[in-house]
């Protein structure tokens, strides 16, 4: 669908949505366009991105087709949150990245690792390469520690300036004329909705995770997900400090930070993308945004290989298999990070931010009430 | 020859709106079988319970989702005063009683009730609202029902319905394909007959053609025509409606809320010849909705305009659909097919007169002007059949039918012969359709 009727979409129902606000109860988009009678494009990004994508209001509208109103809100938003993901991202270029998400994720990710483990198999000699390494800097002799650090490094960097300089220009999108004290004031309620995802969580009685029946599925498995991205995290600074504090040089003992942190943490990873792809596999489609449905799979599909090779380094590793599946995992590892600016993973600091707008909206005006018949 | 099929069930429950889910899940927790029949398709179902939003509840002190209290002589009194006392009193006495104990009953069946501090909710120590409306509460009774065992038709229409001391034989249209359900007790829930188009021409008139049915299609009276033809008793007036003014450009049905306008006080109504209906501003109470749909029957064509200018766009609450603008007055007029000349002198006459009475009363302005189309919207009638404090449907003799019974807006007439609450539809729905089902499932034990 062109822009024009993306945008159009969103305004036409979201207008219908607040002549309405039964929904009032699910989410942080109701009480944001309580009152509103029209919708400017910096409203729609705030509202599209603000919006969880629980679906509640999908199996609960009244106007949903066939009625002749059809709205499809989640649909509308995720159509509209497509769109300015591709907007704001910086580099500019990147927005192209998410009209072929599959395309792209797999070229780069797929180039990266095969060309890691051509620089291997060319460089380094096989008898080194397939023998079984014990003892500190064991992954050392396969792939040099300045290699390793760099690539991975400056990968990683380019994610965060990327992801960064997007952001900020979301935010600079959205942002709300206010001052520095009520933005204090709102990071306290904002951040609680992020940790605790309660807009996924509806009444308490959870969402429309695959369909008209309501469940905690996708919450939880969110929450898995995430908690074992941050094991990860733990994982690779652990070892960092580790390495230039203690001066101890990888492979770690099983029984250490970084090895358990990594490993129950790439186990989490894999336990919530199999549930989140779960749920992707059996929800209903007709509230979806086609392309959203393609960014998530991809990302889901993307988050088991990086976490999925991760584990495999630490079940191989003391096999001739640990050269191979190191240099795979690091160009996984490499190639996650490179397309990281152009992938699902924006929605996490897009969604803080239009968390933050919509707990400093609350505070500067509070949402005109809104009754029944 | 008919070769059409010939089923049995303990209780037949016509209606899958609110009443008929009550009355099917109440006579299905009491042991008996139960078929449910629903006019719409699935997507569809539910009746006019699909554009509820609250209910009222008597209720003694606060709950999560209800504050302070409303007594049940408080509910009674308001009842008596919207209908100034034509009302079946111990009805509604046991209707109202009954209401106390519907709210944990809707939520022990999965229904969710909004919790006071989630959303935008206005104070409302009448009303209980459910979170995410009507349709959200359908949704949950159906799974209910379903898990418990009723077996549910969609796109079935009762056609028929004979009933004798040793039960009920109903004829059943389902897609086109006859039926024949032979059972113990019968439990009519089928709403009003708003929606039957030839009817609305009989009783209204002229502006019947121009009304716009706010809820379901399905609300033909069928259930109640079926039960006044085995001589059932009729209550109320079925020219006696709730009439409110919504946007012209909605649908034809099914508009429910989002269609009804209700800036109304802040501008000027006109008809198609320029003049002002009545004093705008006379009612502010939300009351003021149910006077203007009569109003805009009587005009010309039955349709009317609101006007307003910047500052009245500003006070109104947004609207489905937005209004049409423009720069002067007499584009505007152009546009609505309003005489410009006629409107012009209007206008003046008014502004004339609000400037005098500024800022109480605000003259039009301030442009761009604004202006929605109105017809009439009918929610529902004041027509029903005669009921027994157990639901039983009763006779003109004055006798009740032991084994049919009746709930919903087929039987709220009853108890609202004139007049409007808010949220009383739905209660009264839901406790008529529990008694229902529980005495069904008694008669049918």
């Amino acid at each position: 669908m062109p822009r024009r009727e993306i945008i159009e979409e969103a305004e036409r129902v979201l207008q219908l949505c607040s002549a309405c606000m039964y929904c009032d109860a699910y989410c942080a988009v109701f009480p944001a366009i309580a009152g509103k009678a029209t919708f400017p494009i910096a409203d729609v990004a705030h509202i599209a991105n603000l919006c969880h994508g629980c679906r509640g209001c999908w199996y609960a509208c009244q106007y949903a087709p066939p009625h002749p109103f059809a709205v499809n809100l989640p649909q509308a938003l995720a159509a509209a949150r497509r769109l300015s993901c591709a907007e704001v991202a910086r580099p500019r270029w990147l927005a192209s990245g998410f009209a072929r998400n599959g395309f792209t994720v797999a070229a780069v990710v797929g180039g990266v690792t095969v060309l890691a483990l051509a620089a291997v198999l060319l460089t380094v000699p096989y008898d080194t390469l397939f023998a079984v390494h014990r003892g500190a800097g064991a992954f050392y002799r396969v792939v040099p520690w300045g290699v390793m650090s760099a690539v991975a490094g400056l990968s990683f960097l380019w994610a965060v300036a990327a992801i960064s300089a997007s952001t900020l220009a979301f935010w600079r999108s959205i942002a709300p004329k206010t001052s520095r004290k009520a933005m204090r004031r709102a990071l306290g309620p904002a951040l609680r909705a992020v940790v605790t995802l309660e807009n996924l969580g509806g009444d308490g009685h959870g969402c429309n995770d695959v369909g008209e029946r309501l469940s905690d599925e996708k919450r939880i498995a969110h929450h898995v997900l995430v908690a074992g991205f941050g094991l990860t995290i733990v994982s690779t600074l652990s070892a960092a400090v580790w390495h230039h504090v203690a001066g101890a040089r990888a492979p770690y003992a099983v029984v250490s930070l970084p090895v358990l942190a990594g490993l129950v943490g790439g186990v989490l990873m894999l336990l919530g993308t199999a549930g989140l792809a779960a749920i992707e596999a059996r929800a209903d489609r007709a509230p979806a945004d086609p392309t959203e449905v393609r960014l998530n799979r991809v990302f889901l599909a993307l988050l088991a290989l990086v976490s999925a090779s991760g584990l495999a380094v630490l079940a191989l590793r003391e096999t001739m298999l640990m050269g191979i599946t190191l240099t795979l995992h690091l160009g996984l590892v490499t190639g996650f990070f490179l397309v990281l600016p152009a992938s699902k993973m924006v929605h996490a600091p897009y969604r803080a931010a239009a968390l933050w707008r919509a707990a400093l909206d609350r505070i500067a005006s509070p949402p005109r009430r809104s009754g029944g018949e | 020859m008919s070769l059409e099929t010939v089923t049995r069930v303990d209780v037949l429950v016509a209606g899958g709106a609110v009443a008929g889910l009550c009355a099917a899940i109440a006579a299905r927790r009491r042991g008996v079988s139960v078929r449910l029949v629903e006019a719409a398709p699935r997507e569809m179902r539910g009746g006019n319970t699909r554009h509820a939003r609250n209910f009222r509840i008597a209720h003694d002190g606060p709950a999560r989702y209800v504050p302070d209290g409303y007594r049940e002589d408080e509910f009674l009194a308001d009842l008596l005063r919207v209908t100034e006392g034509d009302t079946d009193e111990p009805l509604a006495r046991c209707l109202i009683r009954g209401s106390a104990g519907i709210a944990p009953w809707l939520a022990d069946n999965g229904v969710v009730l909004q919790a006071l501090d989630r959303g935008v909710l206005p104070y409302s120590r009448r009303t209980a609202f459910l979170a995410g409306g009507g349709k959200a509460m359908i949704n949950a009774l159906y799974a209910t029902a379903e898990s418990l065992g009723v077996s549910v038709s969609y796109e079935a229409e009762l056609t028929s319905l004979r009933f004798g001391p040793y039960g009920c034989t109903a004829e059943i249209v389902r897609a086109g394909a006859p039926e024949c359900v032979n059972s113990k007790a019968v439990v009519v829930a089928t709403g009003g007959h708003q929606a039957d188009l030839r009817r609305l021409r009989t009783d209204f008139g002229e502006a019947g053609d121009r009304m716009v049915v706010r809820g379901t299609p399905y609300a033909t009276g069928h259930g109640i025509d079926l039960l006044v033809d085995a001589g059932a008793m009729p209550v109320g007036d079925p020219r006696s409606a709730h009439l409110v003014a919504v946007d012209a450009r909605g649908p034809r049905f099914d508009g429910g809320i989002v269609t009804r306008i209700t800036g109304i006080p802040y501008g000027i109504v006109v008809d198609r010849t320029g003049r002002r209906l009545a004093d705008e501003r006379a009612d502010m109470r939300r009351t003021h909705y149910a006077q203007w749909g009569p109003r805009i029957a009587a005009c010309p064509g039955a349709i009317a305009y609101l006007i307003l200018d910047q500052d009245g766009l500003r006070r109104t609450s947004p609207t489905a659909l937005s209004p049409v603008t423009a720069p002067t007055l007499a584009e505007l007029a152009r546009r609505l097919e309003i005489d410009p000349a006629a409107l012009d002198a209007t206008v003046q006459d008014f502004n004339r007169a609000a400037t005098e009475r500024e800022p109480a009363t605000r003259p039009i302005k301030i442009a761009p002007l604004a202006a929605w189309p109105l017809l009439p919207g009918l929610t529902f009638t004041h027509f029903g059949v005669a009921v027994d404090l157990r639901m039983h449907v009763v006779l003109r003799n004055g006798r009740p039918i032991e084994n049919v019974f009746i709930a919903g807006t087929a039987m709220a007439a009853n108890v609202l012969r004139r007049g409007y609450l808010a949220g009383l539809g739905v209660t009264l729905a839901a406790v008529s359709g529990r008694i229902a089902g529980e005495e069904a499932a008694r008669a049918a034990a």
